[in-house]
């Protein structure tokens, strides 16, 4: 690591609890006992904003429903407003199902954290994640009784807020993206060039299944998208999206991740599909580009041979660090860390429930 | 028993189930005082006073009972009876209990 004796914290959710790994070297993990047993952990958080760390956890009991709990003591008490922190109105007629995503916005936007929700709406803390609001330019959006449910749900997984502007992605499936240039009060899809190969057209205006968006950290105009089929880059804030899948092994999968600090790099996890949806020939590699989906580069170093699991679209993640970290874990409850930016990798844990969401961040000791 | 303050007529005492036991300072049962024209809906809002947490664990926002969670009166499940409006007459015993989903 850059910094000497830091600590990187990584969460790992899954669908029978949150499970908390520290490390200094990134090397060698401490694996927590699981908190919340029996909640599926479907989205992490973890805001180190201003100097602290704020942890995010989004459960989800069958029994008694969702909610978002937050802890400022790296896990050791966690706190749930009393009110929730997200929570439909009578007069919308709905009810929150899942919470797939907490995001903080960037630093220049303090105290503002987004989630993305299961049935599909966005929603915006302006009180660092204490309390949300559903973002009605979405909600009201003349689309919505024509976006679908993946498998997984309806809902809004990932939402990308612009660290220089009031630009803002949305990521559905199934829906496809919608981008909105102000703040997220009027929103248009943008999903020209990604195929929707299971639609009688298949280059609709929306109805896309993206399965995870991920910006560029130097160009806010630039994202990467893993389709349900198919990998596309933007460098022109989705109004058109070309294929950057030319020398991956399958062009399906769930993760996107793109380099915290550097342009252009970005990794997938590919998985064939759609018949199997495993790694292809059970072989688990991350692939990475750092030219922008040029070309790809292959790693396994680390990583088991036979690995018949599938890697979830949240259980894939980057840490804030200099020389990036990247973690991710699998259905099969494996978590694999790598210290140099995805090229070797550890295992973290095993034997875990089916990994749904990791996030990692250096926090201090 | 302990008995919530109330308007009328009789007590009805109600079994909390063990994971919801940390929303009324961990008994078992909470006795209330109901209404002789009460029913589950109006049963639930007086368990719910000051426990907003309690409330949203059996109930979403939409005021619906949560699909996974049971609500039995005298040994009555409440959906084969009138669901939320089912009455609750004083002297009765509901239970609130998970149902077996989860894997």
């Amino acid at each position: 690591m850059s910094a000497a004796r830091k600590t990187v914290l990584l969460a790992i959710g899954t669908k029978k609890g949150l499970w908390l790994a520290t490390s200094t070297d990134r090397e060698t993990w401490t694996l927590s006992d699981p908190l919340f047993l029996m909640e599926e952990i479907p989205s992490v958080g973890i805001d180190t904003r201003g100097g602290t760390t704020r942890l995010f956890a989004g459960r989800m009991s069958w029994h008694f429903g969702p909610c978002i709990a937050h802890s400022d003591d790296l896990g050791t008490t966690w706190t749930e407003p009393q009110e929730g922190s997200i929570r439909f109105a009578p007069e919308d007629g709905a009810a929150l199902e899942r919470v797939w995503q907490i995001q903080p916005d960037a630093e220049n936007r303090p105290g503002v954290v987004w989630a993305g929700c299961q049935p599909i709406s966005v929603w915006k803390s302006t009180d660092h994640g204490e309390t949300f609001e559903l973002n009605r330019g979405l909600w009201d959006h003349p689309h919505r009784s024509e976006w679908g449910a993946g498998f997984g749900g309806a809902a809004a997984h990932t939402v990308l807020p612009s660290p220089t502007d009031e630009t803002l992605h949305v990521a559905m499936s199934t829906g496809g993206v919608y981008r909105s240039d102000d703040g997220g009060a009027s929103w248009r899809p943008r999903n020209k060039g990604i195929s929707a190969y299971f639609m009688p057209d298949p280059d609709p205006e929306f109805g896309q299944c993206v399965h995870k968006l991920a910006r560029d950290a130097v160009d806010p105009d630039r994202l990467f998208a893993q389709n349900h089929h198919g990998v596309y880059a933007t460098t022109d804030r989705g109004d058109s999206w070309q294929s950057i899948a030319d020398g991956l092994p399958a062009d399906f999968g769930f993760v996107m991740l793109s380099h915290p600090h550097r342009s252009g790099t970005a990794w997938v996890i590919p998985l064939k599909a759609d018949g199997e949806r495993i790694p292809p020939d059970g072989h688990l590699a991350v692939h990475r580009t750092d030219d922008g989906g040029a070309t790809w580069q292959a790693s396994d170093a680390g990583l088991p041979r036979g690995e018949y699991n599938a890697v979830l679209r949240d259980a894939a993640c980057v840490d804030d660090d200099a020389v990036a970290g990247v973690y991710f874990g699998t259905r099969g409850g494996s978590v694999y860390a790598s210290a140099d930016e995805g090229r070797t990798f550890r295992e973290v844990a095993s034997h875990l429930p089916d990994v749904l969401s990791v996030r990692a961040a250096v926090v201090p000791a | 028993m302990e008995t919530l303050p109330g308007a009328a007529a009789g007590d009805v005492t109600v079994l909390i189930p063990t994971l919801l036991r940390p929303y009324v300072e961990g008994r078992t049962e909470v006795g209330l005082t109901v209404p002789e024209d009460g029913d589950v809906a109006a049963l639930l809002d007086r368990l719910g006073e000051g426990r907003p947490l309690l409330e949203q664990r059996i109930r979403e926002e939409t005021g619906a009972l949560r699909r996974y969670v049971n609500i039995y009166v005298d040994g009555e499940d409440v959906r084969r009876l009138d669901g939320l409006a089912t009455p609750v007459p004083p002297g009765v015993t509901v239970m609130i209990i998970q149902s077996v989903a989860g894997g």
